[in-house]
């Protein structure tokens, strides 16, 4: 314990120092340091918001496009042949190679940039130095690194879009050989190139912000801000900047066999490989070898993704019912034991590769461990809401959507797992509904919650309710009316990846069931100009906000509403008690902040 | 007509910013702020998560009672029947009950519990016992389907060792597939990808006597049913992956490696034909084509590719014939007589 003393005193110290420089820099402030080549976590976090919007706009085009297809082979849409040009949509129609293309880069946009880079990068960056009480981050420096690598990086991967042979179109998994050899799809030619150097560049700034994460939180936190005080979303930031440490080297080495393989002629994925009417040299190398180094990194992705969505769904949830997160502890617990678990699970994505079946067994068991953590989490939000006084803010509502996707997602999961019942549904559309339900939902809306949440940390102004409400059942019902009846499609054995269902008559039945997906993604896509208006409108015209809008207990509302450097005017706030203490008997009002020192004979909540 | 859009796009946006103002305006007269929560919303969004609920398990069940007959009919094959009998285990008793009481649960939890000014939560911060019963509960579940799911896939996946069964090569490339007989002596030649070429789509090993009574054939192939059949798999270019649905059936075709799956068909192409789900499925398969003007089908076997393999992905397909062991070998002789006819003629 009192180590422990010493070493907060410390931090605490370091803390103030800090401060005094801080005084010095406020009068040499241009526009470029303050907007664009800014250091604080603040404006950071706001740039890497804006430009995932941007890039969840351009993807969600892109579904829209081939949505359509999907609905509706073969006919001539307008709007198709304005955005893609003769080449790729000749009178309207889409082409099969751009078909792929679309999905491959929608798939790649939304997972890296939006939901890895854009969650991660606005929430860890906005609130770990706002809850655990620092200034900034450990490294300004290296934290506008990572803004501008994950920039640089999108960029790429936008300007690929418009090159001659069109972007990488091999999935986002991108599968050697087909994305290693030019002669198999025009999109594996300077498309995958640059696909390969964007996600180079993703990697380095995901790497560099996530060390700067994990140091933030471990050093840098105020006086008695305990780990066991931590805000959940700290807690999901912390373990999601591990995972990702951890393995997107593993994501980088993989990509980087790859360009070996496509531009030095090595054999590390290719062997026995006969393509554009001669064989190739390469021999000895095996495709099996990309597949576990890609989910090494895939699998504890999904957890990257998901996991900082429920962070910030802890805390909107346990803040919003007016009550403390129900099991504290187990949901901390449970985020490590998935964090470890995610590392060992990734085969349960190769079981019918050819790998040996053996090791899918060993999958199968890891996998349905995983499940347990998560029916832990699940059920803990249902009990936070249990007996609450729930406060329904568009966060609130986007946040029980996440508990409904992840669960309704989930419980697909504990069938793919068991590798007797993939075989069947493996690469299908069922496939596809489990994996957009239970981790591109559950994320999306998680994301949202963060924006209503703390918009007015953001920007200082609050985002209209009304609007709020509306953009939530939209999104709501559209999502859950794009993916679910996807499940069927599945029963039905439709494959992923096709594009267009007509060539096989045992699918022709079906195309009310993709008439009506497209028909959501329709609504759905208009619904989220409500939230753009919202949002941008609110950036320059919403009310003002007052310093805690939504009576939350945690050190962020206890800053002025102001953007200034180093946060909090003077001394840096110190922590008494955890982050949770909601209509707490006996306290005057339904929350007591985290500033608040205990009463004697008070009990903290984070300990039991 | 282009001048006539913009226009109108330009009126639009004047007419918003109007009205945004006049928002604006009235916004200094009310009372409430445009984000504060009175108890009106809470009560009304509470009532529309009871409502979402119940819709979305209404939905639920519309949908599953439209499409369910839309999906695979019943397996064709012997270890497929027990693949079936575990997922209807698992959805009925576990992922459709799970799914229904939670969802449940959590919207009517969000609809009871809706936030009053006159109320105040209950502080409930944790209770061991539930954690527990929360952890252990889905343990046992999930231990059920990990002992009955491993035992089918190691049944599954063990290695065709039935000494009367018949092995079949499926050799996939950018966008078809050919599958590979033993020929007389029911063995298969090996395969050398560099002798690729003229009449040798396949790659085999001239050089292997084993291969030279070998049968190819394309667009569709043949098996007895009651017969273990040994599929092996091989690629030419990219990665493809066999997929035989109606034979719960698939594995991926691998540059560089042969892999396999062993199956057991106990219906015929004819005997499915007949079978009254499969009727009903197909009659609703053909009303629909005839709204495309499509001519009507009969049902067959498929082979489908489930890996993306490039532009025509979405059309690599086989027939499949299930046949009874007569049928069969007269097919059979009949591709071998073809065979040799060809080599008569270039020989000649
Ligand atoms: C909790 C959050 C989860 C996320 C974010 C998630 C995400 C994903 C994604 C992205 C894929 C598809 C990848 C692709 O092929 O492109 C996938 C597939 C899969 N998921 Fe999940 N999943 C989650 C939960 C679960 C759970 C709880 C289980 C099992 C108990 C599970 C089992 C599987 C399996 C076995 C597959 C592979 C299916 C196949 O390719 O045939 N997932 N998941
Ligand atoms: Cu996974
Ligand atoms: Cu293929």
């Amino acid at each position: 314990m009192g180590t422990k003393h010493t070493e907060t005193a410390l931090e605490h110290e370091h803390a103030t120092h800090h401060d005094h420089a801080h005084d010095h820099d406020e009068h040499h402030e241009t526009f470029v340091s303050k907007y664009i080549f800014s250091m604080d976590h603040k404006m950071i976090s706001r740039q890497f918001l804006i430009t995932a919007i941007i890039m969840a706009c351009v993807a969600m085009t892109m579904s829209m496009i081939f949505r359509f297809q999907l609905a509706w082979p073969g006919e001539k849409f307008a709007f198709v042949h304005a955005i893609l040009g003769d080449k790729w949509a000749k009178d309207g129609i889409l082409d099969p190679n751009m078909y792929l293309a679309l999905v491959t880069i929608h798939g790649t946009l939304m997972v890296f940039m939006v939901l890895t880079g854009g969650l991660s990068g606005t929430f860890a960056n906005l609130l770990i130095p706002y809850q655990i009480g620092a200034r900034d981050m450990a490294s300004g420096f290296l934290n506008m690194l990572s803004y501008w690598f994950f920039f640089v990086s999108s960029s790429i991967m936008l300007a690929s879009c418009f090159i001659e042979d069109g972007p990488a179109s091999g999935g986002w998994t991108i599968y050697p050989p087909l994305s290693a050899l030019p002669e198999a799809m025009p999109g594996s030619k300077l498309g995958m190139t640059m696909w390969l150097i964007s996600m180079a560049l993703f990697i380095i700034s995901s790497l560099l912000g996530g060390l700067n994460y994990i140091i933030t939180v471990i050093n840098l936190r105020t006086k008695g801000m305990k780990m066991t005080r931590m805000p959940l979303t700290c807690w999901a930031f912390l373990i999601t900047a591990i995972l990702g440490v951890l393995s997107f080297p593993v994501l980088f080495s993989c990509a980087l066999l790859l360009i070996f393989d496509r531009s030095f002629g090595t054999s590390f994925y290719l062997s026995d490989i006969y393509i554009g009417g001669r064989p190739l040299d390469n021999v000895g190398g095996s495709p099996i070898l990309f597949e576990h180094l890609f989910w090494f990194l895939g699998h504890p992705e999904v957890y990257i993704v998901l996991l900082p969505a429920l962070g910030i769904t802890s805390e909107v949830i346990s803040t919003m019912s007016r009550k403390p997160i129900f099991g504290y502890r187990a949901m901390i617990g449970s985020m490590l034991a998935i964090g470890f678990l995610s590392f060992i699970v990734w085969g349960h994505h190769m079981y019918m590769t050819g790998m040996n079946p053996f090791l899918g067994s060993v999958f199968v068991f890891t996998t349905l461990l995983i499940a347990i953590p998560s029916a832990v989490k699940a059920f803990n939000y249902i009990t936070t809401l249990w007996k609450g006084n729930i406060q329904f803010t568009p966060a609130m509502m986007f946040s029980i959507g996440l508990v409904s996707s992840f669960i309704s997602g989930g419980v697909t999961g504990i069938i793919l797992a068991d590798s007797a019942l993939d075989i069947n549904v493996h690469d299908t559309y069922f496939v596809v509904a489990h994996f957009h339900i239970v981790m591109g939902l559950s994320a999306i809306f998680g994301m949202f919650a963060g924006v209503y949440h703390w918009f007015p940390k953001m920007f200082l102004r609050m985002m209209n309710k009304k609007l709020g409400f509306l953009h939530f059942w939209i999104t709501f019902i559209s999502a859950y009316g794009v993916f679910f009846p996807q499940h069927y499609l599945g029963l039905a054995g439709v494959p992923r990846r096709y594009y267009t269902n007509s060539n096989f008559p045992m699918f022709d039945n079906l195309v009310d069931i993709n008439e009506i997906c497209t028909i959501f993604a329709i609504i759905g896509g208009i619904g989220q100009l409500v939230f753009l208006f919202n949002f941008f409108y609110s950036i320059f015209r919403g009310e003002k906000a007052p310093q805690n809008p939504w009576n939350s207990n945690t050190l962020e509302w206890t800053t002025p509403v102001a953007n200034i450097h180093g946060n909090w005017p003077g001394k840096l706030p110190v922590v008494h008690r955890w982050a949770y203490d909601y209509s707490k008997p006996g306290q005057e009002h339904d929350f007591v902040p985290q500033t608040v020192p205990l009463a004697e004979g008070e009990h903290d909540g984070g300990e039991h | 007509m282009k001048l006539l859009v913009l226009l109108a796009i330009l009126l639009l946006i004047i007419a918003g910013h109007q009205l945004l103002r006049i928002i604006e305006l009235s916004r200094g007269l009310k009372k409430t702020k445009d984000w504060e929560l009175t108890n009106s919303d809470n009560n009304a969004m509470g009532k529309l998560m009871l409502t979402f609920m119940i819709l979305f398990l209404l939905a639920f069940f519309w949908q599953t009672h439209r499409w369910i007959d839309r999906s695979l009919p019943g397996s064709a094959s012997e270890h497929g029947l027990k693949i079936d009998w575990l997922w209807d285990v698992n959805m009925n008793y576990i992922v459709v009950p799970v799914f229904l009481v939670t969802n449940f649960i959590l919207f009517f939890f969000a609809y009871k519990y809706r936030g009053n000014t006159n109320r105040k939560a209950t502080f409930f911060p944790h209770s061991n016992t539930l954690e527990m019963i929360w952890t252990i509960v889905p343990a046992i579940a999930l231990a059920f389907i990990i002992i009955f799911g491993l035992k089918y896939w190691n049944e599954i996946m063990a290695d065709a060792e039935d000494p009367n069964k018949l092995t079949i090569e499926l050799y996939a490339k950018q966008f078809d597939w050919t599958a590979r007989y033993g020929g007389k002596d029911g063995k298969l030649g090996t395969t050398d990808f560099k002798q690729i070429g003229g009449t040798n789509q396949v790659g085999l090993d001239t050089n292997d006597v084993l291969g030279h009574d070998d049968i190819t054939v394309k667009n569709e192939f043949h098996i007895p049913v009651g017969r273990e059949i040994e599929l092996l798999m091989r690629s030419r270019d990219v990665i493809h992956s066999a997929y035989l649905p109606h034979f719960r059936a698939q594995m991926n075709c691998v540059p560089g490696l042969i892999t396999a799956f062993k199956f057991k068909p106990i219906k015929t192409t004819e005997d499915m034909r007949k079978d009254p789900y499969v009727i009903h499925m197909m009659a609703a398969i053909n009303k629909q084509r005839e709204k495309f003007g499509k001519d009507p089908v009969i049902f067959d076997y498929l082979l489908l590719c489930n890996k993306i393999c490039g532009e025509n992905h979405y059309n690599m397909q086989m027939n499949i014939v299930v046949e009874s062991e007569k049928d069969y070998n007269a097919w059979m002789a009949k591709e071998q007589a073809k065979k040799t006819g060809k080599a008569a003629v270039a020989s000649k």
